[in-house]
Formats: C-alpha cells, structure tokens, sequence
C-alpha cells in the first residue's frame, strides 16, 4: 500500500447561499481507501482542526442505494467507467493529483449542504405514475402470466437504475430522460404495466418538465456518465410511447393522467 | 412481568388462518379516522405503509435517507424464498417451516414462522403484478435456484439485485398511495424518540435532518420497520446510517429487547484493508463452490505471495477439519475457522485477518473463461475494491458482521409489550431464532409490512379512539425537551474526539469479546470497559456545527450515543446465555468436535430484557419456547 498527497478544490455551500471552492490539502491518503474513505479521513482531519467538515451523501458504500453523489473532475461519480463514487478507490488517481469535488449540479437539484442536494424531484415524478396500480392481495398467481425471458431480461435492464442522478449532472441541459426513460420503460415493457402505459408515460414526463429539468438533445453524456449502464435505447422507447399517448390524448382518447403530488 | 405471545389455538397449520378469521375488524368509515406512523421505508416499512394505506388507514411514514428508495434492504444480493413449488422438488409449506426453524437453531417462535412460510408464496403473486423483474425461464415462467444449503430450490431472483427491485416494488406501492393522498412522507427525517401516554406509543419526536427542527407527531399506532443494530460492530455489511436508535429509544420507554446475542457473521466478505475503512463489503457464498479455503501452515510464511507457498505448507482448513462438507461447510462453522487460524496468527493480508479463497485449482480445471462466466461479476467487484485479480492470485477473505436475528419483543400480533407499538421485519425478533438463513430476510419485512400488520393491527386499534392524543399532550412537550436538550449537550460537550473515533473503538471492543466467539472473561471485561467508554463519550466528544441545519456529525453522535448503552445489553445477553446456539457460540459451550452445545434444558426461551432505569441492571422476562411440529434436536450439518 502506498500514500497519496493530494490537493482537494471541494465546493462549500450553505442552502440559499453562494457557494466557493475550498483549497483543502489532504495529504497520507493510503490508496487502498475508497474515495469516500478518502473523504471520512479529510473530515476527521477537519474536526480536529476545529473546522467545519464537508457534508455528503453517503449510505450503503456498495453501490446500490444511489445515495452518493459527488461531481469529481467534472464527471458524475469520477472517472471510473460504471462505478459509484463509493465504489471508486484511491489507487486510480496519483499523488500529487489536484481533485475537484463538486455536488450534482442542476436546477432541479438544489444544494442543501456542500456536496448534499435535494434529489426529490425523482420521488415526485415517480409518483406521477412510476408504479402499477395493484392491490396488496389480489394478484393472480404468479405464473399465471407467463413473460418470455427476453421481456423479463429487457425489464430488468432498466430496472437496474439506482436512481442517483448521475444522468442529470452529466447532462449539459440538466435533462432527466435517461432515469424517466428507464422508469417508464420498465413498466411499459412489461405486460402487467400495459394498462396504464399512456397515463404513466403522460404523468411522468409532464411531472419532469414541471420540476425544470432540461430538454434531450441526444448526446448522450448521461449513458456514459450513468454507473449501472443504463442504454439511451430506453430514451428511444420514452419518446415513441410520449408520442402515442399524446396523440390519442389529442383525439379525444384521453388517458387520466395521475397526480404528481407530495 | 407476564410475556402473553398471544399465540392462536389449533393446529400449527390453522392458526393464521383462525386468527384471520378471529381478528377484528373496523369497518372502512371509522379507518379514515384513524393515523398510524411508520418508521422506516425499507421492505417492511415502505410495504406496511402502502398496503395499510390502501386499507383506508392515514398513515405517516419515515426515513432518515432522501429517499424511500434507500433504505439498506435495497442491498440484499441473493434472492427470496417462497413455498411455491414450482420446481416440482417436494416443496411445500411446512418444509419451509421446518426448515427456518431447524436453521434457527430452535430459538424461534413456531407460529410465527409458519405463519411465514405460509404467506410466503403471496409475496411473490404480489411482487409480480407490481413489476418486479424476477429471473424467468424461455418459456415465461419464474426461475429458481437452490440457496443457503436447502436441499430444494426455493429462491427468485433479481440478477444480483434481488433486494433493490423487491424494495422498488414495495416502494412503487407506496408512491401509488402517497399520489393518492393516502400516505404522508417525511424523507430526511430522523426519529429520536417513542411518546407513551398512558403506557401506550402514541406518538413519535423526529429531527428533520436538513432544518434541524425537532418536531413531535402524534398518532394512533407506531410500527418501527428500522432493521437490525450490526453497526454497533461499526464495521459490518450494513450501510452507514443503519442504527439502533429507534428501538433502543423504544426499549428505554418500556419496549422489551429480545435476543440481541443473535448476530450474524457471513463467512465471506472482503477483510478489513486499515484503519480507515469505513465499512465491509460482501462476496457472495457461492464463492465457496470452486475456491479453496486455505492458510500457510507456518506462521513464518504469511508474508510471502502466496504463489511461493508450495502445496506441502498450505493448511486446507475447512477440508481438514471438515472433510465431508469442505468448503461448503455452514456459514458460523466457516466462520469460525477462519477466526481460528487468524488468532493463530496464520491471518494473511493486512493485519493478518484474512484467508485465502483461491481459485487456481478451478481455473486449471475448468479454464479461466468458465470461471468468469460463473463468478466474473464478483471477480470484477473484488478487484475495484482491493486492486487485485482473482484469475491471478487468491481472493482474500474475512467474516464480517451482516444481519441481526435480535429485536424488540412482539407478540403473535407482531405488538411489542408497549401497547400501540408495532416492530415489524428485522428489527423486531421472532422468526429467525438464533440463525437467519439466506433468502429469508427479505420474505420476513414483506410478510410482516404486505400480509401480517395490515390484519392484526386491527386488534389493538378496535379498542382505541382515534385521534384521542394530539401533539399537544404534555408527555410530548417532556420528549420534546429531552431531545432538544440532548441534541444541545452534544454541541456543547466541545471535546477532543470525533464521534467516529468513539464508534470505531467501540466496534472493536464489541467485535473482539462479542463477536463469532465469546467466552465469560472476554464479555465481563466488555462489559467493565463500555461504561468506561460510555463515559468517555459524554465528556470528550466534539460536535462541531449547529443544531439547525443539515449537520451529519450530530446525526453520527446520537445514533452513537445509543449504541453505547445497547452495546452493554447484547454483552449482558451474550453472558446470560450459557449455551450456544446459531450465531451466538460460547466457547465454554462446545462438543469436542467444535459444534455449538446448546442447552435445552436450561435456555429454550426467548430473552425478554426490560429497561430499569439501570443500563447494567435490566431485568430478564422469559417466553419459553415450545416445539410442537419440529422436534428439538441436535442441528448437526456432518
């Protein structure tokens, strides 16, 4: 094992308040450490110093609860290819490195603390539609409704998304149509979500226009950016499903569309 | 004080189906007026929240993540259990039954878990029609696979990711009722305390975490869905924020707290790399299907690469002290090897704790690429994590800590002795006994959230009048101030020590005389230096920041607060419990051969510790356990 040195520009900001850089030196950083070890070392070091440590998001350290949310050199969740800030170690960066660690920066996601923003925007849409409606209690059995592996496998390819708004930083517009699309698609794709295919399609995207995430201009900095791989390919289907639900929306075949709420 | 389980008459196989029938009802009118508060948005929770919604119930619910989506049930790797036989292997009902208690270590409640196995096949009928992808066979129907040991394939899957695409369904529910109107969330919101009124949970205090506004909320019923208390072990397989808080707050209001000694220890994790690490990452057991468990036979040799370890001086430990199960020995027995060999002082890697798992043997024989195509995911994650390759060298591996069988005391009616307070899924005690086996977790928080709490919640609420205690009631003013003024003593402590640096040698202390072996010394001299401890952290700890606003060190300190009083309880269980069983194994108490001796005669009850104002003092209610179906015996895996 061996020790970095490193020279940390990490963004401080209190919520409602302009925001800076802070030049922290961060120096004996074993390599073995992972990038939020990293950050556990520095804020102990701060504590110590009397000073106040930096606040992130942070839970289950291994990649699957989409709590964490650090900008590093510019790209969400660092330079390693699919992997989560807390998954990405000391090893790939080299001593003498200069890191800037910036929060998820979009309109929709404003700061609450440092590198903690509010991701709620994702609830809401959710809740304008991302869900089938089905009683507790009263489903089939379930292999009643056989579904072919490649359906099942297709669903389960975006339902892989960890819903940590990666796509959204990545995205020089701010736009959310990667994790919407991998939402929607879930459910569209599979034959218990079709009944409320148009509703849900509706609700949800008027939902994400409504909390000022931006417009797809097909870039596709979110697929890259996005730590379980989801394929731009489910923005494809969004867009195809938007388009049949508005048009039998516009002929008078209107789907209800079910409230945003909170 | 008597524990009445409330366990139904009749034969095993009819009880929850009587008790369906005996349970009260209230009809959908009066449900509207009555408010039931949720703690927790994990399986248990999110899945109680949106069903209980769906009822007609108001209910409010709570997470201390910003996201119900969060919560560490999301991380559960393996897979489900359910009766459903489609495999056509024998499986039924009462299999699933006998087999959860005979892995339990005969320390559960059998009603309950068969109750469990019985509901169990609902689950998955549930979970399908929300959309959860589950693993499918060509030809449209479910797949399985065989888990944890059991000689039938029970378990559905979700890739990798069966946790978080169980708790994404159970999590669309709840959006579905909170759209509805249904369903309050409050996400980034802490509890810190139970309101009792009149003996009965009435309400909670929480602190929201980005305001830092303590606030009081009253309601009808209380349901902790807030999972297990592994973090007092401060590594483990748990996320972060995963704490005692709720329950142990609940406990020092009159909540009993049942077999906290049963923790569990899973065999293969990535071992602990320094000082710095924050917590342990695990590898799943099928691992053990082609690697071979091995450490030098001389101490001397731990240093060097492995490769220059000739055969001659390598100790096979599971194959020589287990020569029929190998290395698929169970996971305590796997567990305890290792440790064995690491206290010899044969540990390889850092800090000597870890042993090899090495695949050369399987690579030689079945190729590099058939062992990718079986582990190449997993071969993937150790690599990202230690920065070496499993193809080229052995994997390293250390038990760690990652579930805990433990929890508050419920009866049948899943009710702990407070009336009005409900403990749902991980966190409350009865199904698992002294051994959780795999795939269950996750079929007990749906069990309890989807099918349990939704009927027998009825039978306490029918006695209740809704809306009878508000916010305004002065047993909330007093919780108010204790909290406030706690919140306000850390601030102002103004020590020298990072909560952090009190957590982690807390953990170690914990870790090292509670862990996967604990003997008499080891747990009174625990229990001499977390007082000590304790103390220390009153005077010398430092909470920088203020109290209104978003401040994680103070969200640290409380939650490390409480761990060092419940830590003294799961010592004082550990020494109480003169047996060993599952996952608690007392060295005093073990066959020649090293099998857990346990002591039916002496501790076939559950442990039911009561508050006394005392930490050291709590007084010791026992529910004896009968066995009506499954007949004790010795749970020998030879």
């Amino acid at each position: 094992m061996s020790q970095l040195n490193l020279h940390l520009k990490v963004w401080r900001q209190n919520a409602g308040q302009p925001g800076h850089f802070q030049d922290i030196e961060a120096p004996d950083i074993p390599d073995h450490a992972s990038f939020l070890e990293m950050m556990d070392i520095v804020n102990e070091r701060l504590i110590a110093k009397g000073q106040d440590p930096v606040a992130f998001d942070h839970d289950c350290r291994e990649g699957i609860c989409g709590m964490c949310s650090m900008q590093i050199n510019g790209v969400p969740h660092g330079p390693e290819k699919a992997t989560t800030t807390c998954q990405l170690h000391m090893r790939k960066f080299r001593t003498g490195d200069t890191i800037w660690i910036e929060p998820f920066r979009a309109k929709a996601f404003p700061v609450i603390k440092d590198l903690v923003v509010d991701r709620s925007a994702f609830d809401r849409i959710q809740r304008a539609g991302g869900f089938i409606t089905v009683r507790t209690g009263s489903p089939q059995d379930a292999n009643a409704l056989p579904i072919g592996k490649e359906v099942a496998d297709a669903a389960m390819d975006a339902a892989a998304c960890i819903g940590c708004g990666a796509c959204v930083a990545a995205c020089k517009n701010a736009s959310a149509m990667l994790f919407v699309s991998a939402k929607a698609g879930q459910l569209n794709t599979l034959p218990q979500g079709k009944p409320e295919k148009d509703r849900r399609t509706l609700g949800m995207v008027r939902q994400m226009d409504k909390e000022g995430f931006g417009n797809c201009t097909n870039q596709y900095e979110c697929e890259a950016a996005c730590p379980k791989e989801i394929s731009v390919r489910w923005i494809t289907k969004l867009n195809r499903d938007y388009a049949v639900a508005i048009v039998k929306e516009a002929l008078g075949n209107s789907p209800k569309v079910a409230g945003g709420g909170d | 004080m008597p524990l009445d389980s409330h366990i139904p008459s009749g034969p095993m196989a009819m009880k929850w189906s009587k008790h369906k029938q005996d349970s009260k009802l209230i009809n959908p009118k009066n449900k509207r007026k009555f408010t039931i508060l949720v703690v927790g948005s994990g399986l248990a929770g999110s899945s109680a929240a949106a069903t209980l919604s769906e009822l007609g119930y108001k209910v409010k619910c709570f997470c201390f993540q910003d996201s119900p989506r969060r919560a560490h049930s999301i991380a559960a790797q393996g897979g489900i259990n359910a009766a459903k036989n489609y495999q056509n292997d024998g499986d039924s009902v009462h299999r699933l039954f006998y087999d959860t208690v005979k892995g339990g270590d005969f320390r559960a409640r059998e009603a309950n878990v068969h109750r469990l196995a019985e509901v169990s096949v609902n689950i998955i009928d549930q979970c399908v029609a929300q959309g959860v992808p589950f693993a499918r066979e060509y030809g449209g129907m479910l797949a399985n696979r065989s888990f944890g040991g059991a000689q039938v394939s029970r378990t559905f899957y979700a890739r990798g990711q069966t946790g978080q695409q169980l708790l994404l369904g159970a999590y669309s529910a709840l959006n579905k009722e909170i759209a509805a109107g249904g369903v309050q969330m409050y996400p980034r919101t802490e509890m810190l305390d139970v309101v009792t009124v009149d003996g009965h949970a009435k309400g909670i205090i929480t602190r929201n975490l980005v305001t830092g506004k303590i606030e009081a909320h009253a309601g009808d019923a209380v349901l902790l869905c807030t999972g297990g208390y592994g973090n007092v072990f401060y590594l483990s397989t748990n996320a972060m924020g995963c704490n005692v808080t709720a329950t142990w707050r609940a406990h020092k209001k009159g909540a009993f707290f049942a077999n906290p000694c049963y923790t569990q220890i899973h065999p293969t994790c990535i071992p602990v790399s320094g000082d710095y690490q924050s917590k342990l990452t695990l590898m799943s057991e099928s691992l053990r299907n082609d690697g071979r468990v091995w450490v030098p036979k001389k101490k001397e040799d731990i240093g060097k690469p492995p490769g220059q370890i000739p055969e001659a001086d390598r100790d096979y430990i599971l194959e020589r002290k287990y020569p029929s199960f190998g290395n698929l020995a169970p996971r305590d027995i796997s567990s305890r090897a290792a440790k064995e060999a690491c206290d010899d002082g044969r540990g390889v890697g850092p800090g000597g704790r870890g042993v090899y798992l090495d695949f050369a043997e399987a690579i030689q024989q079945f190729g590099a690429k058939t062992i990718a195509e079986r582990y190449g995911n997993l071969f993937d994650m150790y690599e990202r994590i230690t920065g070496e390759s499993a193809y080229k060298q052995p994997m390293r591996i250390y038990p760690a800590v990652h579930y805990t069988m433990g929890g508050l005391w419920v009866d049948y009616n899943l009710m702990s002795n407070l009336p009005g307070l409900h403990v749902l899924g991980e966190a409350n005690f009865s199904d698992h006994g002294a051994n959780r086996l795999g795939a269950s977790a996750l079929m007990q928080g749906l069990a309890d959230g989807y099918f349990v709490i939704p009927t027998t919640i009825a039978n306490y609420l029918v006695h209740q009048k809704p809306g009878s205690v508000t916010a305004e009631h002065p047993e909330f003013k007093k919780a108010l101030e204790v909290c406030t003024a706690q919140t306000k003593g850390f601030l102002a402590c103004k020590g020298k020590r990072s909560v952090d640096s009190f957590h982690r040698e807390l953990g170690l202390l914990v870790w090292d005389k509670c862990g996967m072996a604990r003997d008499r010394a080891g747990l009174t001299e625990a229990l001499k230096r977390i007082p000590e401890l304790r103390e220390e952290f009153k005077t010398n700890v430092i909470v920088p920041g203020s109290g209104d606003a978003c401040n994680p060190e103070l969200e640290k300190a409380g939650r490390v607060a409480d761990f060092m009083e419940f830590a003294e309880l799961l010592c004082l269980d550990a020494l109480n419990r003169e047996e060993s069983c599952g996952g608690h194994f007392r060295t005093e108490h073990q066959y020649p051969d090293g099998e857990a001796k346990r002591d039916d005669e002496n501790f076939c009850y559950a442990a039911a510790w009561e508050y006394t104002g005392d930490l050291g003092k709590p007084t010791l209610n026992k529910e004896p356990l009968s066995f009506e179906e499954v007949h004790l015996a010795v749970r020998s895996y030879k």
